[in-house]
């Protein structure tokens, strides 16, 4: 690995970060993949598209989220001072709608008459249909069946804002393949159709203009503490799925070498066991999804299902920059296990009145294990991705609870 | 010359466009599978395209997709699929071009150089490998051209003129013209349309013209051989395995001869064009 000057700079204009990225899809779709990159580009130096996305932020989604000292947690643990990202605030419950907002309006000005997307927690389905609704777009959402069937409310919610939700029974029925049966839709349709891709994964441009997007996160991240400590933060820590909550904080930090960054995956029921969702930690290189980056798979290639009690973070890959960062040695990655997960859940309710979503549930689980051994003045940032009102039937059936 | 020039050529002398049939390696198993292959020259597959059986294949229809399934629950791997192309040459054939189809990933995870290795030494003559555009596709060239094998690029009506020379500077053995927007056994192009593309190919390059997707009968085969060099069949030939299996999935006694049947009509539909 070649010693870089800057971790912001990649992609390449081919979408490489490193040997990662790229743009491994069908010729269909490669012409169509070329025209958003450009559309893309001309847009984010356009001031009207960016003051449009502001106000959308500001105005609908509710940004800026607020940076929130954590002080009964912080006790609790007793070491580093903990400030959630309070991103579970937003309109829809999720980081998702960062993101979201800015494609959708982008779909609009490239003319496309339908949106498309996938979901696997339903949080970016629903932001997506949230979106669609509000620029009157036609909106198709594939899901997994499996996670059809424990997403139940936000199935529902979606219906309610007008979109159109497709199980898919395809492979093992979850986030990846419903990223497969989006894709497939889009080949069929891409004349008219936009895809809104929920993370940072996928063909380039989507690794580049959904960290563009989330990095909202980040930028405010970084103005709030200097406000609240007048100094950058010492410790970052997201959950990592796809990893667009992550790379939406890291990105603006990730040139601070002061500045310590850990990505959380879902280890399932342990990395051992073979049964989790943590392709850094436990998976090498490969191609899916558009993309070269960490895959789950076996020795010839098969992709091998991912597990994890978080749809959310049930995927398995990850969005290349990630693979590229850890690589490159800049962010650490580890991983936290359904029952570390569940019992920070329940942390977090007791102790700070907030349900989190079972995604930052990961995060806060690294939390509860780093916190402690840091100095009392160590300025931590969580990001607080998502909220948990969609998981408490799931939480409730894992711990025995009949509701 | 290598085969797949020396079969367009035959196929140039003898006026005639050529069949090319897919089926997926090792559907319904690698046994069925084996037989299926050995059987198809006689059956009137003029090139063979052997498919990589992968989890995730996002360009493929629900047929393919199926076949795929079966092939991975019956344990069909890389090795074995080359296994099967190797007694293929050893046994039946030495002249009717296999290629393999699929996707990178089970490429650039053998290792880009001991796949091509791998393939060549089997007896394998080409790669169509549906997710690596010419963008990326200068990653398995040098590797492919060393070890002797074609690469086969595809291209689609959103192909426009100024794209077409970086595939063709990646292109060898034919071109493969996806006739529709969308996945494979979906919907079919109309006469119109196929013509008017393959002409528009023609203008910009003098290798063979494979035409796919969207094939399904002997008739829309003929129709397609009226402009193209060769029509692509898979879908419909792999739901021919699907019927030779009972409700349970165990192959039936006349699997094998129906789905070579069933591939004769399309090579006669085929060859009822003249040129």
């Amino acid at each position: 690995m070649k010693v870089v000057n800057t971790y912001r700079g990649g992609p390449d204009e081919r979408g490489h970060f490193g040997i990662f990225g790229g743009r491994y899809v069908a010729e269909t779709l490669m012409p169509l993949i070329l025209e958003l990159e450009r559309a893309y580009d001309t847009a984010r130096k356009d001031q009207s598209f960016r003051d449009e996305l502001d106000r959308l932020l500001a105005h609908y989604a509710g940004r800026p989220s607020p940076l929130y000292h954590a002080e009964r947690l912080t006790q609790h643990l007793g070491g580093a001072k903990i400030y959630f990202k309070r991103d579970e605030l937003n309109h829809t419950g999720s980081h998702k709608i960062n993101n979201v907002l800015g494609q959708v309006l982008l779909a609009k000005r490239m003319g496309k008459t339908r949106v498309i997307a996938e979901t696997g927690a339903g949080q970016h389905g629903v932001a997506t249909a949230t979106a669609c609704a509000l620029f009157n777009l036609p909106c198709v959402v594939f899901m997994g069946a499996v996670d059809v069937a424990r997403q139940a409310p936000n199935v529902f919610r979606m219906k309610l804002l007008g979109a159109e939700v497709r199980p898919v029974t395809s492979g093992s029925a979850t986030l990846k393949d419903a990223m497969n049966e989006a894709l497939r839709d889009w080949v069929a349709t891409v004349e008219t159709t936009f895809y809104c891709i929920g993370t940072v994964a996928g063909p380039h441009p989507y690794p580049a203009m959904v960290r563009d997007f989330q990095s909202v996160i980040g930028n405010e991240t970084r103005a709030q503490m200097m406000e609240a400590e007048g100094r950058l933060p010492d410790t970052l820590v997201a959950c990592i799925g796809g990893g667009s909550n992550a790379m939406g904080l890291f990105h603006p930090f990730l040139d601070h070498p002061g500045v310590r960054i850990v990505g959380v995956e879902a280890a399932g029921k342990g990395i051992d066991t073979g049964e989790h969702a943590a392709s850094l930690t436990g998976g090498r290189p490969g191609v899916l999804h558009g993309n070269r980056t960490y895959l789950l798979q076996d020795a010839d290639g098969q992709i091998t299902e991912a597990h994890s009690i978080s749809a959310g973070l049930d995927y398995p890959g990850i969005g290349p920059e990630h693979a590229w960062l850890k690589e490159a040695g800049r962010v650490e990655y580890v991983a936290a296990t359904d029952d570390e997960a569940l019992e920070a859940f329940q942390l977090l309710c007791k102790l700070e009145g907030i349900i989190p979503a079972l995604e930052p549930a990961h995060a806060l689980a690294h939390v509860m294990k780093l916190a402690p051994t840091l100095p009392t003045d160590n300025l931590l940032v969580m990001n607080l991705c998502g909220r948990g009102d969609k998981d408490v039937f799931a939480v409730a059936e894992r711990l025995g609870v009949k509701l | 010359m290598s085969r797949i020039a020396a079969r367009f050529a035959r196929l140039a002398a003898e006026k005639r466009a050529g069949l090319v049939a897919y089926v997926s390696a090792g559907d319904p198993d690698p046994d069925l599978s084996f037989e299926i292959l050995k059987g198809l020259p006689a059956a009137g597959a003029d090139l063979i395209e052997f498919g990589m059986p992968f989890t995730d294949p996002m360009a493929d229809g629900p047929s393919v997709q199926a076949a795929g399934q079966r092939a991975l629950k019956a344990g069909i791997t890389m090795d074995r699929t080359f296994d099967m192309v190797r007694r293929f040459r050893a046994e039946t054939d030495q002249e009717t071009p296999v290629l393999l189809m699929g996707y990178y990933n089970m490429i650039y995870q053998r290792g880009v150089e001991r796949f091509c290795r791998d393939a060549a030494t089997a007896g394998v003559d080409g790669l169509i490998i549906v997710d690596l555009p010419p963008e990326e596709a200068d990653e398995l060239k040098p590797h492919a051209s060393k070890a002797g094998l074609d690469t086969v690029l595809l291209t689609a009506p959103t192909t426009d003129n100024k794209r077409l020379p970086a595939i063709l500077k990646y292109a060898s053995g034919f071109i493969y013209f996806v006739s529709i927007l969308g996945i494979t056994g979906t919907r079919s192009a109309t006469e119109d349309a196929v013509a008017n593309h393959v002409a528009r190919l023609r203008t910009q390059t003098r290798l063979p013209i494979a035409v796919g997707f969207g094939i399904k009968t002997p008739e829309q085969a003929a129709a397609v051989s009226r402009h193209a060099d060769a029509a692509v069949v898979g879908s419909a030939i792999v739901d021919r395995v699907k019927v030779g299996l009972d409700k349970d999935g165990r192959p039936k006694a006349d699997l094998v001869p129906g789905v070579l049947s069933f591939i004769r009509t399309l090579a006669d539909g085929v060859r009822s064009v003249r040129k």
